[in-house]
């Protein structure tokens, strides 16, 4: 499963990249000339305060919404933004991890893994048995659950948050994405799961993907991200590798990107 | 012992069997001759497929208020195109048109115009009633003679195996029990096995996750309620074929105990899970609890009550098995209040 050497595969420098988006919802300008670009085994943490565009960015990077102008590209190809969708993006290997949003609660873990895929003869209806056989070989390979009373037919209520990220997590890499954007994974979670999440995003980059990890807890995705980039207002309006600036200078540049916002109301509202 | 909780439906399957145990009892003189069973099995499979339809509905989160209009509806539709235009199966297939029209409209009230399907199918209830009586002018068609075409014998015939035998029970068996039993086991299959059934369980569980894993959220639910007005012009159908005779009102007994045998059967209220066993075996205690009252000598204004009773402790019984967050804020709230 960890897939070396998938870097080498195919010929393109960006899993994903936006150049010059737009969204608007009605009169407000969520996104702002956004160009952004996410190369094939890079970790970009995306941080800002709330309501600075994070969710709407991966929104639209991955098919949940339209944009309004602009253009994506997949793979250095442009996507026709009328066709994108969740599904389209899942057939491009990308996958989306959303906090409290990924897995049903009541059903099963191996239905999980499957759902909106699943492996079924002509008829549709699904085979059991080989799903469960798989799901089985991911719980184990890939994420590592061992013992602890853990199963297929386990349903997801019975996990912590913190597996609960790793069956999401665990699911994108089985199914080959390129691109697995995570949205605030360690919201919510205890330390030690914490640090379970932390280490499946180690993963990620281990196995040769790309990661789009949008996180309030900046040691976090300062811990793990190859690039910062910062959101304002739906502007970038940064962009810096870790090593420049540690977490405490980090805190202090965001604090006074508010501070200043705060003193300059009219910025907001054009 | 855990492969054993893991029967489905076995807790309606239990008590079940303690209802028929208690009324074999009290009652034994019906419910210990076969007749009763015959019976049963010309009654109860418009209730069965109703609520296995249900099933579904309630399975995805949603709710449909409709059926009883349906059977009116649809059975005004079949009724007539038998009767006055002598059409056989061809009224049958209008009937049950009917009935996946209804669905349609429901679905793309709930899934597209984004109505709350408890509002939506509420008004559809009216709607397609009004339109039964209107079109019918409120007049009951009596299929006389029925029992002599293809229509009546191919779906609530009576299979005879003890030809020559007069008033034998093996005489007495009817078709439509049959047909009910193979479209509910392809339901359990469905709902169990295939695509759509998984699609319906995160449904139920969240729209949100639905369509994050990318389920076609709309499609998918529109297909569901029309699933449950083809189901509910087939009850239309066998019911007035059974009964001979079509009126307006006919379906209006249904709401609450369909309803009731799928919430007994341990289908979840808050959607997520729904078992196929346990409603079937939710409308076998339902229609159980109807013959058995009057049988036992209690008077039959009890039956509602009762089943009313059922109706709720089984409810409160399932959210304090199943749903494991409730219980705990119920018992906290208990706790608080002692405190």
């Amino acid at each position: 499963m960890a897939g070396t050497g998938r870097a080498d595969a195919g010929g393109f420098a960006h899993i994903v990249r936006l150049e010059g988006v737009q969204k608007y919802f009605g009169a407000v300008h969520a996104l702002k000339d956004i160009d952004l670009a996410v190369g094939r085994n890079e970790i970009v943490g995306l941080i800002g305060d709330n309501g600075a565009g994070k969710s709407t960015l991966i929104k639209v990077m991955t098919g949940v919404l339209a944009p309004s102008a602009g253009t994506i590209h997949v793979r250095d190809r442009a996507i026709d933004p009328a066709e994108y969708s969740v599904r389209m993006a899942h057939e491009l290997s990308i996958e989306t991890v959303y906090q409290d949003k990924s897995l049903g609660e009541k059903q099963p873990l191996w239905r999980n893994f499957f759902v909106g895929r699943q492996i079924t003869n002509r008829l549709g209806f699904i085979k059991v048995a080989e799903e469960k056989r798989i799901a089985r070989e991911i719980l184990t390979k890939a994420i590592g659950f061992r013992g602890v009373g853990i199963g297929v037919d386990s349903t997801v209520s019975q996990l912590s948050g913190g597996e609960r990220q790793g069956i999401a997590i665990g699911r994108a890499m089985h199914f080959d994405a390129d691109l697995i954007v995570l949205d605030e994974p360690t919201a919510a979670l205890a330390v030690a799961e914490v640090r379970k999440v932390l280490d499946f995003v180690r993963r990620i980059k281990e196995s040769g993907r790309a990661c789009v990890y949008i996180e309030h807890n900046l040691a976090h995705v300062h811990e793990v991200a190859d690039r910062l980039v910062v959101l304002d207002r739906g502007r970038i309006v940064a962009e810096m590798a870790p090593a420049e600036l540690s977490v405490a200078e980090l805190t202090e540049y965001l604090i006074e990107l508010q501070r200043a916002a705060d003193g300059a109301p009219a910025e907001a509202g054009r | 012992m855990r492969r054993l909780a893991r029967i489905e439906g076995l807790p309606i399957i239990l008590v079940f069997l303690l209802v028929l145990g208690l009324f074999m009892l009290t009652a034994p003189n019906v419910f210990l001759r076969p007749n009763i069973y015959t019976t049963f099995l010309s009654t109860l499979p418009p209730l069965v497929l109703l609520a296995v339809g249900l099933t579904f509905v309630i399975g995805a989160g949603e709710i449909d208020l409709s059926f009883p209009a349906v059977i009116a509806f649809a059975g005004f539709v079949f009724a007539v195109l038998f009767k006055e235009w002598d059409l056989g199966w061809v009224a049958v297939a209008a009937g049950l048109a009917a009935g996946l029209l209804v669905g349609v409209v429901n679905g793309v009230l709930v899934a597209v115009v984004g109505i709350p399907s408890f509002i939506a199918t509420l008004g559809t209830q009216f709607f397609w009633a009004g339109m039964a009586t209107v079109l019918s002018g409120g007049k009951s068609y009596a299929l006389r003679g029925a029992e002599s075409s293809t229509v009546w014998q191919g779906l609530v015939g009576r299979a005879e195996l003890a030809p020559g035998v007069a008033g034998a029970w093996q005489n007495d068996l009817s078709i439509q029990a049959l047909w009910t039993a193979a479209i509910v086991a392809l339901l359990w299959a469905i709902l169990n096995r295939h695509r759509f059934g998984e699609h319906v369980l995160f449904l139920g569980d969240s729209k949100d996750v639905a369509r994050v894993v990318g389920i076609p959220v709309e499609r998918e639910t529109i297909k569901l309620f029309t699933l449950m007005g083809g189901l509910a012009a087939l009850a239309a159908m066998l019911l007035t074929l059974e009964n001979k005779n079509f009126f307006g009102n006919q379906g209006q007994g249904y709401l609450l105990t369909a309803i009731a045998s799928v919430l007994i059967g341990g289908t979840s209220i808050f959607g997520g899970r729904a078992t196929i066993v346990g409603t079937v075996f939710g409308c076998f205690l339902i229609g159980m609890i109807e013959a058995g009252l009057v049988a036992s000598g209690l008077t039959g204004a009890l039956v509602r009550t009762v089943q009313g009773l059922v109706f709720l402790a089984a409810v409160v019984f399932y959210l304090l098995v199943d749903e494991p967050h409730r219980r705990a804020a119920l018992l906290a709230r208990l706790r608080r209040q002692r405190g």
